[in-house]
C-alpha cells in the first residue's frame, strides 16, 4: 500500500465517522455518555485538515498527524485510546512511503499494543480492543494483502458483534454493571469501522 | 421519554464554555488569567519561581470547580473540558508549562477514565519537555461498590478539600514528591457520596441525561448523572442523610474520638437553606457515633448544572492537614485569611 492509499483510508474513516455519527452517539447514549459520534466525527475532520496541510510520502509522518489531531480535539476516553492507536502506528511506520501486508500488520500491532497500555482493557470488557485484537490475530494469517485486510475487518466485525452481551468493565459503561449487558459497545463499532475503512481503501 | 424545554441563562450551546470563561476573567482579573486557545486558567501571579504547580482540570460543568479555585493558595492553574467531556493533553501540557516554577508539576485528577486518560498522555509529553510531574487520581466516591469490575470509584468532592490543602502545602514550600503524599493522604482518609432529586441538561443534548420520577431520588449518584446505588421514593433530608453517611463512615471506617472535616456539597439547583437542613442532621448523625466535625465546608463548590441533590464528603482530620485548611486562600470561589 502506498502513502496516498494510507490517506485515503483516514479520509474514508472521516467519512464513515461524520455518516454514522448518530449511529454512535445512540449507542454511547446506552451505555456511556452519548458523546462518542460527535467526539469522533470532531477529531476526524480535524485530522483530514491537517493531512490536506501538510504534504504526503511518510505514512509515519501522516500518522502522527492524525494522532495528534485526535489527541487535541476529541477529549473523553476516545482522544487518548484513538490518539495512541496513530501515534505508535505512525512510529512503527515512520520514514516509510509504502507498506507490505507485514509492514501494516506490524504497525496496527504497534497501534494495539499502544492503546492496550494506556486503556488497561483486557479481552471481554466490552472494549475497542474487543474489535482490535481479532483483527489483528486474522492479519497474521498472512496471505494476499487485499484478502488479507477483508479478514481483519470481518474479524473486527464479528468482535464488535460479540460485545453486546458482556458486561462492561472499563470506563463509564462500567458504572452500569449488569445494565450494559445487552448493548455494543460504541468504541468496539467505531474501530470496526477503521478496519472496515482500511479493507476498503488499502487492498 | 418526556420532552422537557431547556431554560437557560445562555446565548449558544457551543459557546458555553467560552463565554463563561470570558466572564470569570472579566470578575475575577486580579485573581486569574485566562488562555483561550488550547483553554486553561492560570494564576494572575504565576508561575511562582522555587513553588510546587498545582494543576487540576475536567469536564465544565461542576462550577465554581475548578477554575473558580485557582488563586493564591490553592491551584495554579485549571484545565477546562466541554460540558461533561475531558480536557485534552494539549490544555494540560500548555498549563503545566504556564505553571512550571522550576518545583516540579502536581496533577490533581478525578478519576474518571478520560480524565485519567489525557492527563497521563499530558504528564508524558510534559515529561518528554523536562518538566517534573506528579499525578493523583482521587476516589472518593463509594457510591461505586464493586471496583475491580469497574473503573473504579469516582473522584468527586474530596478533589476540592485535596486541592486547598495541597495547593497552602504548595504555598508554603513543601516539595513535589511531599505535596503528592499529601495529596494521596487527604484522599485515602476522605469518603463521599452524593444524592440527587432532578436530573440536569446539557446544553448541547438539551434534555435530561436521565429520568427520575417526580416522586423518586437517585442515591449515590455521580456528578454527571451516572447512576447510583439504588432508587427510592422521595423521603425527608434526614433519611438522605443516614443513607449518605451510614455509606461513608462505614467505608473508611470513621470512629469514635475522629475529628472530621464536614463537606455538605449542593449539585447546583439545591438551595442553601436545604443544604443547612443536611448540614444539621449530618452533626446530629456524627455527634451520636462521637465523631467530632471539627471543620466544615456548606455550599455549592463540586456541581451537576441544575441538578437538585446533594453529596457529603468526610475528611479524618489531623494537626497538619488542620493547619493546612485554615491557611490563607484566596480565589474567586474560596477565600479565607488572605
Amino acid at each position: 500500500m502506498t502513502s496516498e492509499q494510507v490517506r485515503d483510508w483516514i479520509r474514508r474513516f472521516a467519512d464513515v465517522v461524520s455518516e454514522k455519527r448518530m449511529d454512535l452517539v445512540r449507542l454511547d447514549t446506552a451505555i456511556g455518555d452519548g458523546d462518542h459520534g460527535t467526539n469522533m466525527d470532531r477529531g476526524m475532520k480535524k485530522a483530514v485538515e491537517k493531512l490536506d496541510s501538510t504534504e504526503g510520502g511518510d505514512i509515519g509522518a501522516d500518522l502522527k498527524n492524525v494522532g495528534m489531531a485526535l489527541v487535541s480535539s476529541v477529549g473523553g476516553a476516545a482522544g487518548p485510546l484513538y490518539g495512541t492507536l496513530f501515534l505508535q502506528m505512525g512510529t512503527a511506520s515512520a520514514g516509510k512511503s509504502e507498506l507490505d501486508l507485514d509492514g501494516w500488520t506490524a504497525a496496527v500491532e504497534a497501534g494495539v499494543k499502544g492503546v492496550q497500555a494506556r486503556g488497561k482493557a483486557e479481552p471481554n470488557d466490552k472494549t475497542m480492543i474487543d474489535a482490535l485484537l481479532p483483527a489483528i490475530d486474522a492479519l497474521r494469517e498472512g496471505g494476499e494483502l487485499g484478502e488479507a485486510l477483508k479478514r481483519s475487518a470481518d474479524a473486527a466485525e464479528e468482535g464488535m458483534k460479540a460485545t453486546i452481551p458482556l458486561e462492561a468493565r472499563k470506563g463509564r459503561a462500567s458504572y452500569l454493571g449488569p445494565r450494559s449487558v445487552g448493548h455494543q459497545d460504541p468504541g468496539a463499532t467505531s474501530s470496526y469501522l477503521l478496519l472496515r475503512a482500511a479493507a476498503e481503501t488499502l487492498g | 421519554m418526556s420532552v422537557k424545554t431547556m431554560k437557560k441563562l445562555i446565548n449558544e450551546p457551543d459557546a458555553v464554555v467560552r463565554e463563561a470563561l470570558e466572564g470569570m476573567e472579566a470578575a475575577h482579573g486580579d485573581l486569574i488569567k485566562v488562555n483561550y486557545d488550547p483553554a486553561y486558567i492560570v494564576r494572575a501571579d504565576g508561575p511562582v519561581q522555587g513553588k510546587v504547580g498545582i494543576i487540576s482540570g475536567g469536564g465544565s460543568g461542576h462550577e465554581p470547580m475548578h477554575g473558580g479555585f485557582v488563586g493564591k493558595g490553592m491551584l495554579d492553574a485549571a484545565c477546562p473540558g466541554e460540558v461533561f467531556t475531558s480536557p485534552t493533553p494539549d490544555q494540560m501540557l500548555e498549563a503545566t508549562k504556564a505553571v512550571d516554577g522550576g518545583a516540579g508539576v502536581l496533577h490533581i485528577v478525578k478519576n474518571y477514565t478520560g480524565d485519567v486518560l489525557n492527563f497521563e498522555m499530558a504528564a508524558d509529553l510534559a515529561k518528554a519537555e523536562g518538566i517534573e510531574v506528579e499525578a493523583v487520581v482521587t476516589n472518593d466516591d463509594v457510591a461505586v461498590q464493586d471496583s475491580l469490575y469497574t473503573a473504579g470509584r469516582r473522584g468527586v468532592g474530596i478533589t476540592v478539600i485535596a486541592e486547598k490543602i495541597c495547593g497552602a502545602a504548595a504555598e508554603e514550600g513543601q516539595p513535589l514528591a511531599q505535596v503528592a503524599e499529601l495529596c494521596r493522604k487527604v484522599n485515602g482518609q476522605g469518603r463521599s457520596m452524593g444524592m440527587a432529586l432532578t436530573p440536569c441538561i446539557t446544553p448541547s443534548a438539551g434534555t435530561p441525561s436521565f429520568e427520575l420520577a417526580d416522586d423518586e431520588m437517585e442515591i449515590g449518584i455521580g456528578i454527571h448523572g451516572e447512576p447510583g446505588r439504588y432508587r427510592e421514593p422521595l423521603g425527608p433530608a434526614s433519611q438522605v442523610v443516614e443513607r449518605l453517611a451510614t455509606a461513608i463512615v462505614e467505608d473508611l471506617p470513621y470512629e469514635s474520638g475522629d475529628n472530621v472535616l464536614a463537606f455538605v456539597n449542593g449539585m447546583g439547583g439545591t438551595p442553601l437553606i436545604e443544604l443547612y437542613i443536611v448540614y444539621n442532621e449530618l452533626n446530629k448523625f456524627l455527634s451520636e457515633r462521637g465523631i467530632t466535625i471539627t471543620r466544615h465546608l456548606i455550599g455549592d463548590y463540586i456541581t451537576s448544572l441544575e441538578m437538585a441533590g446533594c453529596s457529603i464528603t468526610l475528611l479524618k482530620l489531623d494537626d497538619e492537614m488542620t493547619r493546612l485548611w485554615d491557611a490563607p486562600v484566596l480565589t474567586p470561589a474560596l477565600r479565607w485569611g488572605a
